[in-house]
């Protein structure tokens, strides 16, 4: 009795602390400030961009890829680590399905962002053309954000029948909240039945939907003839790389939820430990991927090619690709095969490090590519020979990361962090109080 | 129990399913029957009409059967922008032996399009394959691939291939996602980042009945991106494109490949001979976006490289109005 009652103490959604909410205003603030600087580029076009004719994608598109890779965390820790039966996954799953799902509704809106004329986006499904790249997204991302949705919502049943009698007197708003979005969840076993199941049957599907997301998202690069775009590579070379974001942004606020809402006895060191093994694996195939993609065609470039390896290696790109490879992969790579290094601390530097590197990375496919065409560019301005983004251009995709991670702070307020109902029933707690939990 | 509600359930949901089918294909049946019924010829009115056939004999017809055949009205004239004027497939063909970046098709260009942006549809491109090898001056309009990689990745159909050869946008559909503009190898494409200011121009076009699409892209629209056309204003008159009449070099030859005839004003030519006479090919021909440009080498040239780097200017394309 008493033993449930602490879990359900640790574990019930808190009011933010003082830390909290100025965190939270800091994120409202910074998008504030983003939304304003987005209506001056209605208003006064994409001039007010860096991107130019050669250079027509910046970090709007990166920033949008980088979306989706992080929101493959979903689908690899959630479904696969469930449908292998890796029990370790239970406190970690709801943050994963947190930001999976913060991350591709974030990447819906960024890739909006880009678009010249947002004021036509019907014409996307009126005149949709299904031989477009574009058309595929615009199927997928919906998709795997339904996916995603449901993956949180359905294992939260129980949960939320839970809190809505627990906020019963001391907030009956709350509670009233909670009741409707319990669904009459009683726990019978009819129910208990149907909900496993359906977490099952989405679990299964968002496996594959996950990899199709991910894998369009490469082909919107390797379906155009640009060099270091049109590569057979790109489709397994991204899947990789979301693996890595994923886990990596998964590691980071694991750490910062734990530490925030002292749940050191639920994810303990041996989680840590577990995740980090993990990351090892997705960075050694994205090592793998990257050789591919970058060190083997170093033998057969031909001119085009070489050009743009080069200015990735040692050319004007090369500070940036260094610091995406080894800062975003190498050094984690390193540190995480130590044991040391797979403690919470240097687990959660790893995690900024990989997500930082990340980022990064996808600035690195996406830019020096269109700074490098077949036909010399000529006859326009100095300036449209470079990139880099704008003040508005940071200022907006500032406010798209404040707004991911606004989504998940929001979520981690009201929902139950580590899944009360499970943990409980893991702990052989719940059969001794039947009582409380119905 | 609750299984047995269930399974009936079910059962009648299929029925269901299947009964709808079947009534909506009779439905479809029956709907077919009336017309089928009205070709039969109901009352003839007796009134025989003697017509010519196509091979030369002479017939009678009762004169209510006589109907004017629908697509005969104004099939030429009718000018329908997305599909372009019929029987035609338009090509141009570009002498490199000939060009010494005289410009004067880059501002005819930019000129008779209200070009206001920094970025030429049309330039002249300083070029040299190896540093052993000669340079040349070598112009690039718009390849209109017939595979073009740009209308294969548009989502919304707003960029399209029409059947006389042409690659035009339709910038009052396009999204400005700018994938064409990626996917394009030759990158020839140019965006209206900002308002496009065409003032006045723009004014007149719409009085002119040239607001776009029917004037194929033209004005540009803020947002969405523009690119050479081949001039369809031009060529639906008979005239043709201005960058040809413009040269004074007489570089760029425009003309049909059904005729295979191709002309710069000066002379016309056989186009397949030409080609042949003087191993033209096309940019990239590996690629596969089977381009409507052809080049003529760089051989055997009357002009100097070096006259032309007086014109040449690395950062400009457009030139900016005093």
């Amino acid at each position: 009795m008493k033993n449930y009652k602490t879990l359900l103490d640790d574990l019930i959604p808190r009011k933010f602390d003082r830390r909290g909410t100025v965190w939270t205003t800091f994120l409202v603030v910074v998008m504030v400030i983003g939304i304003i600087a987005y209506i001056d580029q209605v208003i006064k076009g994409q001039v007010v961009t860096n991107m130019r004719d050669y250079a027509l994608w910046g970090i709007y598109i990166s920033n949008f890829v980088f979306f989706v890779a992080t929101s493959f965390v979903g689908s690899v820790t959630v479904a696969i680590l469930r449908l292998t039966n890796n029990s370790w996954r239970t406190p970690l799953v709801r943050i994963a399905e947190i930001i999976s799902l913060a991350c591709i509704v974030m990447a819906g809106l960024t890739i909006m962002i880009d678009m010249g004329r947002p004021d036509r986006l019907l014409n996307l499904f009126i005149h949709a053309r299904l031989q477009s790249p574009i058309t595929w997204d615009v199927i997928i991302v919906p998709t795997y954000i339904a996916l995603s949705f449901l993956l949180l919502y359905f294992p939260l049943l129980p949960d939320l029948s839970i809190l809505k009698k627990h906020f019963r007197e001391k907030s009956p708003f709350l509670s009233k909240c909670y009741g409707i979005l319990a669904l009459n969840w009683t726990g019978s076993k009819f129910q208990k039945a149907l909900q496993e199941k359906s977490i099952k049957i989405i679990a299964l599907m968002i496996i594959p939907v996950g990899i199709t997301l991910q894998s369009i998202d490469a082909w919107l690069f390797s379906t155009t003839y640009r060099i270091g775009w049109d590569s057979t590579n790109m489709g397994a070379y991204f899947i990789s790389g979301a693996f890595v974001a994923g886990v990596g942004a998964l590691v980071s606020v694991v750490y910062v939820v734990r530490k925030v809402r002292g749940l050191e006895n639920y994810i303990t060191e041996f989680h840590f430990d577990k995740l980090g093994k993990f990351l090892v694996l997705a960075c050694l195939t994205y090592l793998y991927f990257n050789i591919n993609e970058y060190l083997i065609p170093e033998f057969t470039a031909p001119k085009e090619e070489s050009i743009h390896l080069n200015a990735l290696v040692s050319g004007e790109y090369s500070g940036l690709f260094w610091f995406a490879q080894i800062v975003g992969l190498i050094l984690p790579l390193i540190i995480l095969l130590f044991r040391k290094g797979r403690k919470p601390l240097p687990m959660f530097i790893v995690g900024l490090m990989v997500v930082v590197g990340s980022w990064w990375k996808r600035y690195i496919i996406v830019t020096p590519t269109l700074l490098h065409p077949f036909l010399p560019i000529e006859g326009v301005p100095e300036s449209w020979h470079h990139y880099f983004p704008s003040m508005h251009e940071w200022l907006i995709t500032a406010a798209t990361l404040a707004m991911a991670m606004f989504i998940i702070t929001v979520l981690v307020r009201y929902l139950p962090i580590v899944p009360i109902q499970k943990t409980a029933e893991e702990k052989g707690l719940l059969e001794t109080n039947k009582d409380i939990e119905l | 129990m609750a299984n047995d509600n269930k399974n009936s359930r079910r059962k009648f949901l299929d029925k269901g399913i299947k009964f709808g089918l079947i009534t909506a294909l009779g439905g479809i049946g029956l709907s077919k029957i009336p017309s089928k019924l009205d070709a039969k010829p109901k009352n003839l009115s007796g009134d025989k009409m003697e017509l010519m056939t196509t091979d030369g004999t002479l017939i009678q017809v009762d004169s209510s059967e006589v109907i004017e055949v629908a697509h005969s009205e104004d099939h030429d004239k009718k000018y329908n922008v997305r599909e372009g004027i019929p029987n035609r497939k338009f090509v141009m063909v570009i002498d490199l032996a000939k060009c010494k970046n005289a410009l004067k098709c880059v501002s005819a260009c930019n000129k008779h399009h209200y070009i206001t942006g920094e970025n030429a549809w049309l330039k002249v491109h300083k070029m040299q394959e190896s540093k052993d090898t000669a340079p040349y001056w070598m112009p690039r309009t718009c390849m209109h691939c017939d595979q073009p990689a740009c209308v294969a990745v548009c989502p919304v159909d707003a960029t399209f291939k029409r059947r006389d050869g042409l690659v035009l946008i339709d910038n009052e559909r396009c999204i400005g996602c700018r994938f064409c503009m990626a996917a394009c190898p030759y990158s020839i494409r140019v965006f209206n980042w900002s308002e496009p200011n065409q003032g006045e121009i723009k004014m007149t076009m719409d009085h002119d009945g040239h607001s776009s699409p029917d004037y194929a892209g033209l004005p540009s629209v803020k947002g969405t991106p523009d690119k050479c056309d081949f001039c369809p204003h031009t060529i639906k008159n008979g005239e043709l494109p201005h960058c040809v009449t413009a040269c004074p070099n007489g570089v760029f030859y425009f003309g049909d490949k059904y005729e295979d005839t191709v002309t710069n004003g000066d002379e016309t030519l056989r186009f397949s001979k030409l080609l042949v006479d003087k191993a033209g090919y096309r940019l990239m021909e590996g690629l596969g976006t089977e381009p409507s440009v052809y080049y003529l080498p760089p051989v055997n040239r009357l002009v100097d490289f070096k006259d032309g780097l007086e014109n040449y200017k690395k950062f400009e394309s457009v030139e900016t109005p005093e």
